[in-house]
């Protein structure tokens, strides 16, 4: 029994793992959203079991939109493990929290909700806007290692998808990254066939002019990188306090209450 | 002022402070908690260990403590504080004018005090522009387009109540239009730090000066584009310039577009006390060099001595019409008082 729970809460991770702060473009895992999973009921049988996860952003204040599609990516994915009936998510400690979970767990339609919070904003476009700015940070960061590999500009820019699987990086930032890159070339269908070019636009063009594309690459990801610092600052700091009271102040963790059945990563 | 390790005083103008009272005594709501709370998580977020505060401390810290923390310990020479209602938030408002005028009345020839209103307020707001020019003489205000006021969660800066307003300030000599562009604090129902209203403002009200604080981060290249071809608007370095400390390659990369873009004239040093300290950031950023690599990925630009000085206080002088040469005489004639007494 205690077997089957902790293969039940593995898979409900690793299916947590496919979601991605829509602004940083990284996992709500690894940023440490996730405050608490829990699982209901039985594995024998399918479409069952009731999964509660529970997720909190780095602000009181962060963005509804982006509380909005994490939410949304939470349901969806844990929803899709054969043997969970319901995911029920509740985002803690939020400004839109009340409003935001009653909609989520009583079936209501996440489009409904958005356009009731954020009028004149469109919910595919907002997810397309983020899928453009994944697609260009993680293309910077592979064109980038290819530069420091001593790759030139004007061949970079020919390279097809063949050339780039047989590229081996060292660092294993950079291949996490090109396989994240390449995993977005083939689900936005950018780049399919092994000699489609592996650097396109992500209008599906040649680049142009090469100084000007990295320059637009680069302030994508200074943007990019603002949030992302100030977020993971922001998560660290926001249920700590500065003890002053040694000769180097250390923070102190602030640790949420545990129930049994509660599990936190 | 700021020596530098070669004995250069440098004249240093802070574009960006403030004397808030956060205190929960003052706090109406959650929503005040939650507001100064987050400050905090900025400044433990981003400030090198030696320089963090008590939270008690931070929520609300004295007269005395500014004046410390900026002119005796810090080498701000002047101070531009700005006032924050918050006035959903925060019962006597957050940091307000009568506030920021007493510690400018404790410490005279410091401080340049700039004044707030909501446009939302209509003809009240008109008002209130006469009662602060006419009772303050102020030649600033700050913008805080994200503020609450009722149902409304924000305004943009070319709404048509606020052309009103902007047009009594250009009457009445308020020339310095600072305004938050920058990281989101306040809750949105629709983005209201978006910089692209600035473009507006800034070509239909040509005579003010238009002081984007936090240079419109995480909204960088978009503000560039506004400030390099809208020639009245310019770049205020808080929030931006603490990165130095923890992630000073990323502090590079910020500074070389905006230098690339908008040029050394545009940028003005602010250290948002208190929730950062001016001392360390002007030190770190006189010893700073742009790394080559980033440089040269953006037309070779470089951060000199001259550009630095121009970014800590000469910019800042020539927006608010300061006499430096004049200042520093007088305040190498009347050393400074201290605080306690």
């Amino acid at each position: 029994m205690q077997g089957a729970l902790s293969q039940q809460l593995a898979d409900v991770w690793a299916r947590l793992d496919l979601v991605m702060d829509p602004e940083l473009d990284e996992p709500v895992t690894d940023m440490g959203f996730i405050e608490a999973v829990s699982v209901a009921g039985p594995t024998t049988r399918r479409n069952i079991s009731t999964v509660e996860i529970a997720f909190r952003l780095p602000t009181y204040w962060c963005s509804p939109n982006f509380a909005f599609l994490m939410a949304e990516g939470i349901k969806r994915e844990v929803e899709s493990l054969p043997w969970v009936g319901q995911a029920i998510v509740t985002l803690q400690d939020h400004m839109a929290a009340e409003e935001m979970n009653k909609v989520i767990n009583t079936g209501g339609q996440f489009s409904d909700v958005f356009a009731e919070l954020m009028p004149g904003e469109n919910l595919d476009a907002l997810r397309e806007k983020f899928d453009q700015k994944a697609f260009q940070r993680r293309q910077e960061v592979v064109i980038k290692a290819l530069i420091w590999k001593g790759y030139l500009t004007q061949d970079i820019v020919k390279l097809t998808l063949a050339d780039l699987s047989l590229i081996r990086f060292e660092d294993a930032e950079e291949t996490r990254q090109r396989g994240r890159y390449a995993a977005l070339l083939t689900s936005k269908k950018l780049a399919r066939r092994a000699n489609d070019l592996a650097f396109p636009t992500y209008q599906g063009q040649p680049i142009g002019d090469f100084q000007t594309y990295m320059g637009l690459l680069r302030s994508v990801r200074i943007n990019m990188e603002f949030s992302g610092s100030l977020c993971r600052g922001l998560k660290q700091s926001r249920y700590l306090e500065a003890d002053l009271s040694g000769d180097v102040p250390l923070l102190v963790d602030y640790t949420p209450p545990l129930t049994s059945d509660h599990a936190c990563r | 002022m700021f020596i530098t390790p070669e004995g250069k005083e440098i004249f240093v103008v802070d574009g960006h402070t403030h004397f808030w009272d956060g205190s929960p005594e003052n706090q109406k709501n959650i929503h005040g908690k939650q507001f100064i709370d987050c400050f905090y998580a900025y400044h433990t977020g981003l400030s090198p260990k030696e320089n963090l505060w008590e939270k008690s401390k931070f929520e609300k810290y004295s007269a005395d403590d500014l004046y410390n923390d900026l002119f005796i310990d810090g080498p701000d020479d002047i101070a531009i504080l700005n006032s924050t209602y918050l006035s959903d938030f925060y019962k006597n408002g957050f940091n307000n004018i009568e506030r920021n005028m007493s510690v400018a009345k404790k410490f005279p020839n410091r401080f340049i005090v700039n004044g707030a209103f909501d446009p939302r307020d209509g003809n009240k707001a008109l008002e209130y522009i006469h009662f602060m020019k006419e009772t303050y003489n102020i030649t600033g205000v700050k913008m805080y387009t994200a503020e609450w006021n009722g149902d409304s969660k924000g305004w943009r800066l070319n709404d048509p109540a606020a052309y009103k307003c902007f047009e009594l300030c250009d009457k009445l000599g308020i020339k310095n239009i600072h305004v938050h562009k920058g990281p989101t604090i306040i809750p949105l129902n629709k983005d209201a730090f978006d910089v692209h209203d600035v473009d507006y403002a800034a070509t239909d009200f040509q005579n003010l000066n238009w002081i984007i604080e936090h240079c419109g981060l995480p909204r960088l290249d978009d503000f560039c584009w506004i400030a390099t071809q809208e020639t009245n608007v310019y770049a205020g370095l808080a929030v931006a310039l603490p990165f130095i400390h923890s992630r000073p390659r990323y502090f590079a990369e910020v500074i070389a577009e905006l230098l690339f873009w908008i040029g050394p004239e545009k940028i003005l040093f602010g250290s948002d006390y208190a929730i950062w300290t001016p001392k360390w950031l002007v030190e770190k950023l006189w010893a700073f060099q742009i790394p080559e690599d980033i440089s040269s990925a953006i037309g070779g630009v470089q951060l000199t001595d001259e550009i630095k000085e121009k970014i800590l206080g000469l910019n800042a002088a020539r927006l608010y019409n300061i006499d430096v040469a004049g200042r520093k005489a007088e305040f190498a004639k009347h050393p400074m008082m201290i605080a306690a007494e």
